[in-house]
């Protein structure tokens, strides 16, 4: 029947954004009284020439009902604002559907977090904004994000509280590529909710650099009587970027899998992937470590093969038929 | 962007929202500055107008008006309907409101997010806007990186039936499909519409990562009815692999190996007898491993993983699965 809308990439705003800003600015001063010229302007991501662009603006409009008047009054001498006369602008438009729901989708994903201890302000925060928004507030209700529970929230409360405190952690912590389970010294960084899976961001002090671990994978946890010690240069992962990058060093690896090998596309992540017919994949992907392809190939079965590198090919061909061996005896 | 343009849109808003009776098209052409003179372009300009005041969600109404006039529609802008209520934040509830203005941050409903905090500090509201390190160290977030998310949310927004084409798991063709979409759902990271199928007329949720191609709307707005009662997110879990562990291998594990299995032991033996009672060889140092497990299939996929290091002693059949699984590996690539 119809595509639905797309929206504009990052340009200049259109007259009806920039609208909407001006709706915004004039309460936003009335509601503070007055306010500074940089402030605002900070406050609205606009720089101050800008933002006295928007304020003439506004102190020109005039209507004629017959006769010509201005309806906005205001004043901004001395890089301070303001605005003596609202007329019927002095308050905020109401929030949109998507605006009540953006926040609300999101305050009750937050509910969910392990380890957020401000429920109570979460839930009366909820409840405000559904007043406020009143009927746009409906269709959020259909929207769910949900946060997987690692089991044991005592991980957690042990995490926060070397967090709180600045405290080293020890971990015993499962690497299923390797399938070892490792022991290591961590300085936490923070906790991360991404994907529906809780991580933690630390210093690894055996890997000597900024590490993740996933919550559920943790086997056990203990605060140390020492304290953290991140290093000052330590980067935190863009987590928008996506949670694992790869780097120039990878071993570039290329998958065939057949239709009942799809998820593997969906589940790892992939430099390319692309449709071969009768629902095969080409995927190709990047890693540090290959010891999970093998075991990501042994898994597969007649749904996937490996075609890139050769020795990693090779190796996956012993692996199977060392396996199989163990069954001949 | 047109400071003309934008100067008439905010005239008209003032003007709408000054008036209490209905205002005819003639009468705001008199009173905002800016609008041509010749009828038919002024019609067009109007008709544009109020189509963009709309979409910024300014509750444009209109109403009978005095036949006298010489026009049967006029115009008008309630302030109690236009106005956000009042609205006075704690300041824990203020953090809060920060954090979760972040969760979308580059996604799909980042603007909107964006949109509404500044709604809400034009109320008078500070948010908490210092760093990521503050809120308690924990930064949760969304991503949607599957296109079909924007199109799939104004459907399930506005009650719109929708079509795509999908591939269902480990099916080869993708299919058209219909769908009367009740609602969007994030679970373990992954985006979920649930709705009724309109080909199988029946409830189903797809995968949106598995929408191949654009979604287009089937219907005009509000032609969809949710089902009262309907918990969306239980439409999506019932596609999950339960949890219970109804099943028990007995699997010979290599020492220091298959870590992933016996964190599920229920128990770990130098030893082992098979069904008959025949004490079964266990080579020096492996050890026999009793795990319960769910679904056979994703259980042979697990165990068949562990190569060489685990070994299947029970069931049959889960030996057969993981034997075929490692066949599999050899006669899909032949040296």
């Amino acid at each position: 029947m119809s595509e639905p809308r797309r929206r504009a990439g990052n340009t200049a705003p259109t007259s009806a954004e920039r609208l909407q800003r001006l709706l915004a600015l004039v309460p936003y001063v009335v509601s503070r009284k007055a306010v500074g010229l940089a402030d605002t302007a900070d406050a609205f991501g606009l720089t101050e020439r800008e933002l006295v662009d928007d304020l003439n603006l506004l102190w020109c409009v005039e209507l004629r009902d017959p006769d010509p008047y201005c309806p906005i009054d205001l004043s901004y001498e001395g890089g301070e604002i303001v605005v003596s006369q609202a007329e019927s602008i002095g308050r905020p438009l109401r929030l949109a559907v998507d605006e009540a729901s953006a926040l609300l989708i999101a305050l009750r994903m937050l509910a969910d977090v392990p380890g957020l201890e401000d429920r109570s302000a979460l839930s009366r925060l909820i409840a405000k904004l559904e007043a406020a928004a009143g009927e746009a507030a409906a269709p959020s209700t259909q929207v769910a994000v949900q946060v997987d529970r690692p089991s044991g929230d005592e991980t957690v409360a042990q995490i926060r509280t070397a967090l709180a405190q600045r405290r080293r952690l020890h971990l015993q912590y499962y690497v299923p590529g390797r399938d070892e389970a490792t022991e290591r010294d961590v300085d936490p960084m923070r906790l991360l909710v991404v994907e529906g899976r809780t991580y933690l961001e630390g210093w690894c002090r055996s890997a000597d650099g900024v590490r993740l671990f996933r919550l559920d994978r943790i086997l056990g946890v203990e605060v140390l009587d020492v304290p953290a010690e991140v290093p000052v240069d330590a980067q935190p992962r863009d987590v928008d970027q996506g949670l694992f990058r790869p780097s120039d060093d990878d071993v570039h690896v290329v998958l065939e899998v057949s239709a009942g090998g799809r998820w593997v596309a969906e589940n790892f992540p992939t430099e390319s992937v692309t449709e071969l017919g009768e629902g095969r994949l080409r995927v190709q992907l990047r890693t540090p470590d290959t010891q999970w392809v093998r075991r990501l190939a042994l898994r597969l079965g007649e749904n996937g093969r490996i075609v890139a590198p050769d020795d990693l090919r090779a190796q996956v061909r012993d692996d199977a038929a060392a396996a199989l061996a163990a069954y001949a005896s | 962007m047109s400071r003309r343009k934008t100067e008439r849109l905010l005239s008209l808003v003032v003007c709408l929202l000054s008036t209490r009776r209905y205002l005819t098209a003639e009468q705001i052409r008199h009173a905002v500055a800016g609008y041509p003179e010749q009828p038919e372009a002024f019609k067009r300009m109007f008709e544009r107008d109020k189509e963009e005041l709309r979409e910024l969600g300014i509750p444009l109404e209109t109403g009978p008006i005095n036949p006298l006039d010489g026009e049967d529609t006029g115009y008008r802008v309630q302030r109690q309907v236009y106005e956000l209520p009042e609205l006075v934040l704690e300041p824990d509830e203020a953090a809060v409101l920060g954090l979760a203005a972040r969760v979308w941050h580059n996604a799909e409903l980042a603007g909107a997010a964006a949109g509404a905090l500044l709604k809400l500090r034009a109320a008078g509201i500070d948010t908490d806007e210092a760093g990521p390190d503050t809120r308690q160290g924990i930064e949760p977030r969304v991503h949607t990186t599957e296109p079909a998310f924007g199109p799939l949310w104004e459907a399930v927004r506005d009650r719109r039936p929708v079509t795509f084409t999908y591939r269902a798991a480990g099916r080869s063709e993708p299919k058209s499909r219909e769908l009367e979409p009740w609602g969007v759902v994030n679970q373990h990271g992954r985006w979920y519409v649930a709705g009724r199928d309109r080909d199988r007329d029946a409830p189903r949720a797809f995968r949106l990562s598995r929408i191949a191609g654009p979604v287009r709307f089937s219907g005009p707005p509000g032609t969809v009815t949710v089902p009262p009662g309907i918990d969306v997110r239980e439409l999506v879990r019932t596609g999950d692999p339960g949890p219970a562990r109804e099943n028990t291998a007995v699997l010979r594990v290599r020492p220091g190996a298959g870590f992933g299995l016996r964190r599920y032991a229920t128990s770990t033996e130098a030893t082992s007898t098979d069904a008959t009672g025949t004490e079964i060889t266990v080579p020096d140092g492996w050890d026999t491993v009793t795990v319960p497990f769910s679904e056979p299939g994703f259980f042979a996929d697990q165990v068949a993983s562990f190569g060489a290091d685990v070994v299947v002693l029970e069931p049959p059949d889960l030996r057969d699965a993981v034997i075929r699984r490692l066949k599999g590996v050899l006669a899909g690539d032949p040296a």
